[in-house]
């Protein structure tokens, strides 16, 4: 049924507006995956580079706001699931979002720029029922902001973010 | 232990109180306690870890205990207050919290040492029940196996009773459902946490084996007495 699809158009396709069919599952958490190793990095966390702390500030008033908002929007996912910073393309903004088990913003049409696995198979052997401790060293140590410049770059040629203020990578 | 830290620092909140709010308590949130377990944690070795048991009734439920409370208060005050949006928007973390007491409180009954009796398959009605509606013993263990394997995420499996029907079933919930959001007229008489947290430190990913290895510790005596009670 699915022949000859990409991944992506298979996982908006199985999806199937929220009703999602066999397919979906197991199409979702590879993709899931694979962009959540590529959303880490050894020594990573810190600071982002310059065009997305701008648009960061701009959404989310400050670095700080988007921190507490990333580790608010984790903790209040009730279940497995999967947290997010995408960039809404109706809205043209960046916004931090939850989802439960295997659902993928890019079904819902927005672009995902980080993910963290809230599975608990994710963070049990390290932290146990410890959620907030392994958020917290995720946004602070691994998550990759170089990743995070790159999908911005090009979420840009999609979105048009209102300046031509593109960062450079 | 946990029960009785919970239960004192209650104690010495009330005490604390202002009468106003004393009042407040009167009229009516009765919280809940975390319950004790009615074995060590170390009494379902090797089908379940003392370490899981540990963490699942220290951390697990008695956050569910602490954060359904919570819910409970504010929903009181919110009550109170005629502020109908509050009282909305504490359904879900009611219904998640307060469903993750109910689920557990059961879970625990639902298991016993060997030693005790656990495994032993069920008799008299619940037994004849079960060759009825499910064919077989065997029939009905693969099929619950089975079900709670591809439960998608969290959630639990259930062996239901529908009361007025009589008539028993499998059922799965996601996350802290609990299994009257399937129905009002099902009664648990067995529920397995498929929850990671259940089983990840002993059996990682492998959740089969944990679905294969819990039946050796099942109480079925207290399902068949739900059974009896519910049936009749």
């Amino acid at each position: 049924m699915f022949y000859g699809y990409t991944l992506e158009e298979l996982i908006k396709e199985a999806y199937n507006n929220g009703n999602p069919l066999p397919e979906y599952n197991n199409a979702a958490q590879v993709w899931n995956h694979h962009f959540f190793w590529e959303s880490m990095q050894p020594e990573g966390g810190g600071s982002p580079g310059r065009g997305v702390l701008q648009q960061i500030e701009k959404d989310f008033g400050s670095f700080t706001n988007f921190r507490e908002e990333f580790i608010r929007s984790a903790l209040s996912l009730l279940g497995s699931g999967w947290v997010w910073l995408v960039l809404k393309r109706k809205e043209r903004k960046f916004s931090v979002v939850h989802t439960q088990n295997a659902i993928s913003p890019l079904a819902l049409g927005d672009i995902p720029l980080i993910n963290l696995d809230l599975w608990e198979h994710a963070y049990y052997l390290d932290y146990k029922d410890d959620r907030r401790m392994y958020v917290t060293n995720f946004i602070d140590h691994l998550v990759s902001w170089d990743t995070v410049t790159l999908r911005m770059m090009r979420a840009e040629a999609f979105v048009n973010l209102g300046e031509p203020n593109i960062p450079v990578a | 232990m946990a029960l009785r830290t919970l239960a004192s620092r209650k104690t010495l909140a009330a005490a604390a109180r202002p009468l106003a709010t004393a009042a407040a308590a009167a009229r009516g949130v009765t919280t809940v306690a975390l319950p004790d377990l009615p074995y060590d944690y170390g009494a379902l070795e090797p089908a379940i870890s003392g370490e899981i048991m540990r963490l699942h009734h220290q951390k697990h439920h008695a956050t569910y205990v602490a954060n359904y409370n919570k819910a409970l208060e504010q929903l009181d005050a919110a009550v109170a207050k005629g502020d109908a949006p509050t009282v909305v928007h504490l359904q879900s973390a009611i219904k998640f919290n307060g469903g993750g007491h109910v689920n557990h409180s059961i879970f625990w009954n639902n298991l016993k040492p060997i030693s005790e009796g656990g495994g032993e398959p069920p008799h008299a009605k619940l037994g004849w029940a079960i060759d009825e509606d499910f064919g077989s013993f065997e029939a009905l263990v693969k099929k619950m196996s089975a079900e709670g394997a591809a439960l998608q995420g969290s959630g639990w499996v259930w062996l239901a009773l529908d009361k007025e029907a009589k008539k028993l079933s499998v059922e799965t919930t996601a996350n802290q459902d609990p299994l009257v959001t399937k129905g009002a007229n099902l009664v648990p008489l067995l529920g397995i946490d498929v929850w990671e947290h259940a089983y990840y430190l002993q059996y990682k990913n492998v959740r089969p084996d944990y679905l294969s290895n819990i039946w050796k510790v099942m109480n079925w005596k207290y399902a068949g007495e739900v059974y009896e009670n519910a049936a009749a």
